[in-house]
């Protein structure tokens, strides 16, 4: 039908287009390869674990990176003081805040979850996911709060990316084949 | 009990079994059990399907404390409390929480009852002094992730192929970075002992590579070069 040999260009050319773009990379191939009569789902399992996986370690990656000092605000109201007094008492907690975040954020425990993340988007071939996570480690490495919160940012925003091309491939796929 | 280890596996070759799954790719039916041990559920997927697609019998665990349950090495049973079915081969990740793929292989090392049994670890880090030390504990062969089905084929053909026994190709054998085409040979040498000077001259032979898929971007030499800065 030329309705169905149309959707499956789009489709080739939607999926070259990730590989260009280094949304996924060789890896991903190989899980195709993995995939046959036998087992017609494997592709969308292994992919569907990593969603799932995923947004675990990015909720885990996102309260490791914070650090809850907000009971010394809740302290600071209750002592009802002055105006000004609070507004100098917040400008001091929030210069105490700066600087004990760098000490109390566990960089070990970031450390691992980004290394568990690039593990599993190397897996499943996302590439640009694998690269934010390489960058990150750098910066959970040199103990850069401010590197580690940007680059956590890209992550995620990398993984949403790919997890929607992703789900499109797999759902056009799904319809053709 | 060590020596019936390495005869059952060679008789399990040897014989014709029944396969567990209907997998179409095996023309041969020689089964070969593999336990694989990796704390990530991906890679668990992944490796299971890589395994089962050549031919292998798979069990999974997602622990070093549970690949010892399963061989029966843990304190709390005996040897003989395990199902029976007899490991050919070991593969398990490195960086695991709680017991590390190194200490589960120095586990399987110092115990009479397993350390004829191949182990073989995966890592995502291509660092050499931990490939070294693997390899000098006893380990197999050291894969770097992420693991690919010539990667497996490779493992399976040259400690399993054509009846041979391990011991007659136990060169280091770190993955190269090879296409699934045959004409590619290694490029690392894998007879000679390693050496620290083997170990440079690995890391200069690997870098210039061919892309190993012609159609897509990825250049296995990028993948090598990033997983060295790590």
């Amino acid at each position: 039908m030329e309705v169905v040999g149309q959707l499956q260009k789009q489709y080739v050319d939607f999926i070259t287009s990730l590989f260009r773009e280094a949304y996924l990379d060789d890896q991903y191939v190989q899980l195709q390869k993995l995939q046959d009569d036998s087992n017609p789902e494997f592709v969308v399992e292994v992919v569907s674990i990593f969603f799932e996986d995923s947004e675990k370690l990015l909720n885990d990656l996102a309260s490791s990176l914070l650090v809850s000092i907000s009971l010394f605000w809740v302290f600071i109201l209750c002592l009802r003081p002055s105006l000004l007094l609070m507004v100098v008492l917040f400008f001091l907690l929030f210069l105490f805040q700066l600087y004990s975040q760098q000490q109390v954020v566990d960089f070990k425990k970031v450390d691992g979850y980004v290394h568990q993340f690039k593990g599993s988007s190397s897996s499943v071939g996302a590439q640009r996911v694998k690269n934010a996570c390489v960058t990150l480690r750098n910066f959970c490495e040199e103990k850069n709060l401010d590197g580690c919160s940007r680059y956590l940012n890209l992550v995620k925003q990398e993984f949403y990316l790919v997890k929607n091309k992703l789900e499109t491939l797999l759902r056009v796929s799904i319809t053709l084949w | 009990m060590d020596k019936n280890v390495v005869f059952s596996r060679l008789r399990r070759l040897e014989k014709n079994e029944r396969l567990d799954n209907d997998l179409s790719s095996s023309s041969d039916s020689d089964e070969v059990h593999v336990l694989a041990v990796d704390d990530s559920f991906v890679d668990r997927k992944v490796i299971e399907r890589l395994l089962k697609i050549t031919s292998c019998k798979v069990t999974v665990v997602d622990s070093g404390m549970r690949a010892l349950q399963f061989l029966g090495l843990d304190e709390e049973e005996s040897s003989d409390g395990y199902d029976g079915l007899k490991v050919d081969l070991i593969i398990t990740d490195y960086c695991m929480p709680g017991m590390t793929g190194y200490e589960l292989l120095k586990k399987i090392k110092g115990s009479s009852a397993f350390r004829e049994i191949p182990v073989v670890i995966m890592s995502s880090e291509n660092v050499l002094t931990r490939i070294d030390r693997c390899l000098e504990e006893g380990a197999e062969d050291f894969i770097v992730k992420p693991v690919k089905l010539s990667d497996v084929k490779r493992l399976k053909n040259y400690m399993f192929g054509e009846g041979r026994t391990k011991s007659q190709d136990k060169g280091f054998n770190k993955r190269k970075l090879q296409e699934t085409s045959p004409s590619t040979s290694p490029s690392l040498s894998p007879t000679s002992s390693i050496s620290p000077e083997q170990s440079s001259d690995l890391s200069s032979t690997s870098s210039p590579s061919t892309p190993s898929s012609p159609a897509f971007q990825d250049s296995p030499t990028r993948r090598f070069k990033s997983s060295n800065q790590d």
